[in-house]
């Protein structure tokens, strides 16, 4: 327990002196779930809302398969992205395996299907009120898709939220598919495992306090401005 | 149908009809909600749609604006099915979207494809005719109820429909603004507008309707010219709305 006391003070003075190993990492792991989200939002907002304005054979199955692959486990995904871009896969020309690109890649499809079931969700409910509105006024699907998104903007935030605490939280993947390479492919999440392995619990639990910080932080802010939203009645 | 169909056209069959109701049925659950509705509708002009609750009255709008399709009939309009802007709909609960009153009325007119520097004029002159400057920057669903259904007004308005559906759009104005909405579709008519309106309101239908289209349980029972269908209702169904027994 004495180990447990001296890794804290430890892990505060890394914090406090804002370590430049500590740094690299943090902003590798901002980078690569950052950039995963925003793709993630680029292919599932639309997808989950065309999801919710279209009716056609097949669409439960469709419903229900997306929301299945919300609990896709990590290193499935990590196999599968593995499989793709190794030297033998059929994407193994591209040379992306052990880079953040992969790591991008591998988190992106983590988080996609999130990101679609909840934003089919929202945009759901809002579409039973606005149908009758915008089919009389001759709104073509396209336009419909991008009122409900654009109205629906701020508990979508929800479904980005969701998104973004999978991926910041998930180790599995980008340990497959990175290979937690220092200086090169090292998150917040495979440096921790890894220094806990080594026994180096100060920079471990520097790490883990950071990651849980952020995550707080951006939740939080978030949150507000969905709340300052809805205090407005946007939402 | 009912035995009891009192029909009064005086002033619509001199005139091409504009909209034509043809044996509209519209069933849900093994009901006829709507039953066999017949009725032609001149070209310019208000037709007011009376009856009690659950009469059918929405129903015959949305059918006629083709949102919902009718099991069996059809509606027929003058050279063909309107265009959106050329026919606006005015719901019993407005719909709002989630944006400022002006960003409300913006959407409209560009769904309508007008282009953009068109629109900045028009949501202008559009803000002033319903006396909504002062509201133009709230969030349209902050507004009271009354506020509300200005908005949903205007809206309709905003491309000069030529066939204009309101269902009771003043059911919750005070007495000013309901005076202002009766101007705007007063104002629609001489524009050369048929205008069809859903009320509950006599003095509203006597002040705006050139006839009167009595619906229950989901039929026509009575057609009339308002002055003769309030002086002396025909059917017993519409005596009794109007002296105000309960109607089952
Ligand atoms: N989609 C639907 N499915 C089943 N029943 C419906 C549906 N829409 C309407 N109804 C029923 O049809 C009847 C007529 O409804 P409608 O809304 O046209 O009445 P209304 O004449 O407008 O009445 P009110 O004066 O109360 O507005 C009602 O009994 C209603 O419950
Ligand atoms: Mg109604």
């Amino acid at each position: 327990m004495q180990d447990f006391g001296a890794a804290f003070v430890e892990a505060f003075a890394l914090i406090v002196n804002f370590d430049a190993q500590l740094a690299e990492i943090i902003g590798l792991s901002l980078r690569v779930t950052l950039s995963a989200v925003v793709i993630a939002c680029v292919i599932g907002l639309p997808l989950g809302a065309l999801l919710a304005v279209t009716r056609f054979p097949g669409r439960g199955l469709v419903v229900a398969v997306i929301s299945g692959l919300m609990g896709l486990p990590p290193v499935v995904v990590g196999l599968g992205v593995y499989l793709l871009l190794s030297s033998a896969g059929p994407l193994g020309v591209l040379q992306l395996l052990y880079t953040p690109t992969a790591m991008i890649i591998a988190q992106a499809i983590l988080v996609t299907p999130i990101v679609a079931a909840l934003t089919r969700q929202v945009i759901d409910d809002l579409h039973i009120e606005y149908d009758e509105l915008l089919r009389s006024l001759g709104s073509s699907r396209m336009e419909t898709v991008a009122t409900l998104l654009w109205d629906a903007r701020y508990s979508l935030l929800t479904a980005a939220l969701a998104g973004l605490g999978r991926a910041f939280a998930e180790v599995g993947a980008v340990m497959i598919v990175g290979g937690n390479i220092n200086h090169v492919t090292r998150v917040m999440t495979t440096a921790i495992a890894l220094e806990t392995s080594k026994g180096a619990l100060a920079l471990a639990l520097g790490l883990g306090i950071i990651l849980v910080c952020l995550s707080v932080l951006i939740n939080a802010g978030l949150m507000g401005l969905r709340r300052t939203a809805e205090r407005m009645a946007y939402a | 149908m009912p035995e009891v169909l009192a029909m009064d056209f005086a002033e619509e069959i001199e005139t091409e009809p504009a909209i034509v109701l043809e044996d509209l049925v519209f069933a849900r659950g093994g009901r006829r909600l709507v039953d066999r509705l017949s009725m032609t509708l001149g070209p310019a002009g208000v037709t007011a749609l009376m009856g009690p609750n659950g009469a059918g009255k929405s129903l015959t709008l949305r059918l006629i604006a083709g949102l919902i399709e009718p099991d069996r009939g059809q509606v027929r309009f003058a050279g063909g099915d309107p265009a959106p802007q050329e026919m606006a709909l005015v719901f019993q609960k407005p719909v709002l979207l989630r944006r400022s009153v002006r960003a409300n009325l913006d959407h409209a007119l560009k769904t309508y494809g007008v282009p953009r520097r068109e629109r900045a004029g028009r949501l202008a002159e559009l803000l002033a005719l319903g006396q909504l400057e002062s509201l133009a920057e709230r969030p349209a669903r902050v507004l009271s109820g009354g506020e509300q259904q200005r908005v949903a007004m205007v809206r309709a308005l905003v491309a000069g429909p030529r066939y204009l559906l309101l269902d009771e759009p003043t059911v919750s104005l005070d007495p000013q603004a309901t005076a202002a909405i009766e101007a705007l579709v007063s104002r629609a008519v001489a524009d050369g507008a048929r205008v069809i309106l859903v009320t509950h309101d006599r003095g509203q239908a006597q002040r705006l309707a050139d006839d009167i289209r009595f619906l229950h349980k989901g039929r026509l029972v009575e057609a009339a010219s308002a002055a003769r269908f309030f002086r002396a209702p025909q059917s017993a169904e519409a005596r009794a709305y109007l002296a105000g027994e309960l109607l089952l």
